[in-house]
């Protein structure tokens, strides 16, 4: 069989040609990291449908920066995703310093291990020079150290849970408002009465199961584990905390909300999604009686938010959550909170560092405050009236920074807190009982972290 | 001549070149990986250490493994092995007997499923067994109240979900070799008074099984390597009632960060899928005298 001739030559040249298209096509992409005369710098935060304040501000800053900084381009990149994805998101652009950002967004329970990893560049130099971080408050400023002392972050904001509660509803089954549950009890007593008046609605609903994840862990089990004599983790032992009656009482008590169907489903906890019927139904319809959710709550229903209620403000009352039998300091809260990085392998640091304290500057806290409830981390801003009269509870959760709680924030937390999840969801959908739930709990947490780093208590 | 040969393999270097760095290299990396600590955030991150086989021994020691390699199995056998494979062949057998455009709908209804974008086909499938979805609907309207489908019974759903997906496929592989099935072996066998499934089991099938085996090859890698359908549907839940190899190579990796134990679950999943392929090819090569 004859071929047809094709001479050796131009199949030669044909095959150069591919390889050098694709070779053009795979450089033309990468940036020019050598562009000396207009620098770039790269910002990475979360933007979600719920969640534009950041968003906003960094628009504002970008505005802002440029002006006064000429030849200076900033790079807005938002990553559109929840928490536990923008982590990831955040967490492999950082593997590369192609694609590592100049600032970026960083939640405060992962600053100590990004730090580990080398994430984040310390600021300690940069801040001594800042005339503006003594307005932020001491306590705030621990959220961005690490285990070497350092300070790695710079916080944007904090918050605290509470419970929150729709006076129409408490009133129909005859319960006084202002309310204040002052032990677990009294949370079901009233739980009860409200099913007992309206069969229809869902009186005291508390998140449970891996559905939603950290918000099973900080909006509902942590203010009943930290209401007990006992907690998680003993910091000043550096151990996990296991076989106490604290967690097997609070397991029990979320299997009673359920049994009792003083919750809302089994089903219906578990889908990842239940916390937007929360805001976006349940409480602007009055169905759903009360549950504990963070400051930021306010920030679905005003003006501009996910779920606008205009009601909200006359409706809604805010109450602290009670400690299990009333015992000291009376109530319980969780802490969280994000802060502003900068990055390790940025090639401007100084300049990144003057971008942070520009997104940071009163204006911008102010305005991120307001539009997220935030707890506000600058003094200057907490004393401005603006900011408090934002909505009717900021004074109530602000107080709540005296009971509050922060996670451990070590890196084998976030398994820790998913086997707390899955006790959670074993309860309350029967397939185990609180006291086996904890006992798998306490196997659990000993296999990850060893034996000799759990504590009987 | 030898320089002529060379010359004459130069144009497909680049493709070579393209899937040894895509294809080969992830592969080896992953395989590397998963005997170290490498780890998203933490020490790890910056410094991955070699740990040996420690995240093998893990595995087997780990009680979510051994349940997601099990559920695995289940998945493959239930909707490729049994649901696309024995419903795309059924369908294939219907639709040459039956009238044409009977067979061009129904061809065209099981086609489209597969027509579908995977994420869209999955949010389809979500919409279909949710609490409120199509499912539970089209059951109240002749008064029976379904269950939460995606919460009772997770596997069911996306075995069922993967089984609607992917039925075209070996449907339209059915198609082909049966037309390729010669007549007159058929009626000869008619004349010789063999009823209709004896015509199925001793003519069509033997006459079709390397189309049988290519197709089951084919379906068994793709389903293996499933994971937005299940993702989207269930995310691996309730608990761990739905978590296959994949969603919890991913939830390991990415959700706790731990790249090398993702990894080791990833490159035993790469195992599972060489040894199927070995299999099924063994199977292809004893067909041919």
């Amino acid at each position: 069989m004859r071929r047809p001739v094709i001479k050796a030559p131009v199949k030669f040249a044909a095959a150069l040609v591919s390889v050098a298209a694709v070779l053009a096509a795979a450089t033309s992409c990468s940036p020019t990291p050598e562009a000396a005369v207009s620098k770039t710098l790269k910002i990475v935060y979360q933007k979600t449908d719920s969640f534009t304040a950041l968003d906003a501000v960094m628009q504002d800053a970008k505005k802002e920066f440029e002006a006064s900084n000429t030849g200076v381009t900033v790079d807005l990149q938002p990553i559109q995703a929840n928490d536990d994805d923008y982590g990831t998101k955040l967490a492999l652009a950082q593997r590369s310093s192609d694609t590592a950002p100049d600032v970026f967004y960083e939640d405060t329970f992962k600053v100590r291990s990004d730090v580990d990893a080398g994430y984040l560049l310390k600021l300690d130099g940069y801040l001594e020079k800042w005339d503006e971080w003594s307005a932020f408050n001491e306590a705030a400023k621990e959220a961005g150290r690490a285990d070497d002392g350092g300070i790695y972050a710079v916080p944007l904001g904090t918050d605290t849970r509470a419970i929150w509660y729709n006076k129409t509803v408490l009133q129909k089954a005859g319960i006084p408002v202002p309310w204040q549950p002052k032990t677990w009890d009294e949370i079901l007593t009233a739980a009860r009465a409200m099913k007992a008046a309206d069969p229809n609605v869902i009186p005291f609903n508390m998140y449970a199961g891996k559905g939603t994840g950290e918000g099973t862990v900080m909006q509902s089990f942590y203010e009943l584990l930290y209401g007990t004599d006992s907690s998680l983790y003993d910091a000043d032992e550096k151990k996990w905390v296991v076989g106490s009656q604290g967690f097997t009482d609070s397991l029990a008590f979320l299997k009673t909300l359920y049994d009792e169907k003083l919750a809302v489903s089994p089903a219906e906890a578990l889908d990842a999604n239940v916390w937007k019927k929360v805001f976006g139904e349940w409480f602007p319809q009055g169905k759903l009686g009360a549950t504990v959710e963070g400051s930021y709550t306010p920030s679905f229903w005003q003006k501009g938010g996910a779920y606008e209620w205009a009601g909200y403000e006359q409706d809604m009352g805010v109450a602290m959550f009670p400690t299990q039998k009333g015992q000291d300091p009376g109530g319980v809260s969780m802490s969280g909170g994000w802060t502003l990085a900068v990055g390790a392998k940025s090639k401007n640091p100084e300049l990144a560092f003057s971008f942070l304290t520009t997104a940071l500057n009163k204006k911008n806290a102010l305005a991120y405050d307001i539009n997220n409830s935030q707890i506000a981390v600058r003094t200057d801003v907490a004393s401005e009236p603006e900011y408090l009269a934002a909505n009717p509870f900021v004074k109530d959760v602000s107080d709540l920074v005296k009971v509050t709680h922060y996670r451990p924030a070590t890196a084998d937390y976030p398994r820790i807190s998913t086997a707390v999840q899955v006790a959670t969801e074993s309860v309350i959908t029967g397939k185990q009982g609180p006291e086996e739930a904890a006992a798998e709990y306490d196997a659990t947490v000993r296999k990850l972290v060893g034996e000799d780093k759990v504590l009987e208590k | 001549m030898r320089t002529r040969r060379f010359l004459r393999l130069l144009p497909v270097v680049p493709s070579v070149l393209l899937l040894l760095v895509f294809l080969l290299a992830p592969v080896a990396w992953s395989f590397y990986a998963s005997f170290t600590d490498a780890a998203l955030s933490g020490k790890a991150a910056r410094d991955p250490q070699w740990v040996g086989a420690d995240n093998y021994v893990r595995m087997f020691s780990d009680d979510s493994f051994p349940l997601a390699a099990w559920l695995t199995v289940v998945f493959v056998a239930a909707s490729a092995v049994l649901g696309q494979n024995v419903l795309g062949l059924l369908i294939a057998l219907l639709m040459t007997r039956s009238r044409r455009l009977v067979a061009s709908w129904v061809g065209t209804a099981v086609v489209a499923a597969w027509v579908l974008p995977e994420i869209v086909a999955a949010f389809a499938a979500y919409a279909y067994f949710n609490r409120d979805g199509t499912l539970n609907q089209v059951l109240g309207v002749f008064g029976g109240e379904g269950p939460d489908w995606l919460y009772s019974f997770p596997l069911v759903a996306i075995v069922l979900a993967n089984t609607w997906r992917g039925t075209a496929f070996s449907m339209l592989v059915y198609r082909a070799a049966l037309a390729d099935v010669p007549r007159d072996v058929a009626e000869a066998a008619l004349m010789d008074g063999a009823r209709g499934w004896q015509r199925l089991a001793f003519i069509t099938l033997p006459l079709i099984r390397s189309s049988i085996a290519t197709n089951l090859m084919l379906i068994t890698l793709q389903t293996l390597a499933v994971f937005t359908l299940i993702w989207v549907m269930t995310a691996g839940g309730p608990a761990s009632a739905s978590t296959t190899l994949p969603v919890l190579a991913y939830q390991e990796a990415f959700k706790f960060g731990d790249i090398g134990y993702g990894t080791a679950v990833a490159s035993v999943l790469i195992l599972l899928g060489m040894v199927f392929g070995a299999v099924y090819v063994k199977l292809l090569r004893e067909q041919r005298p």
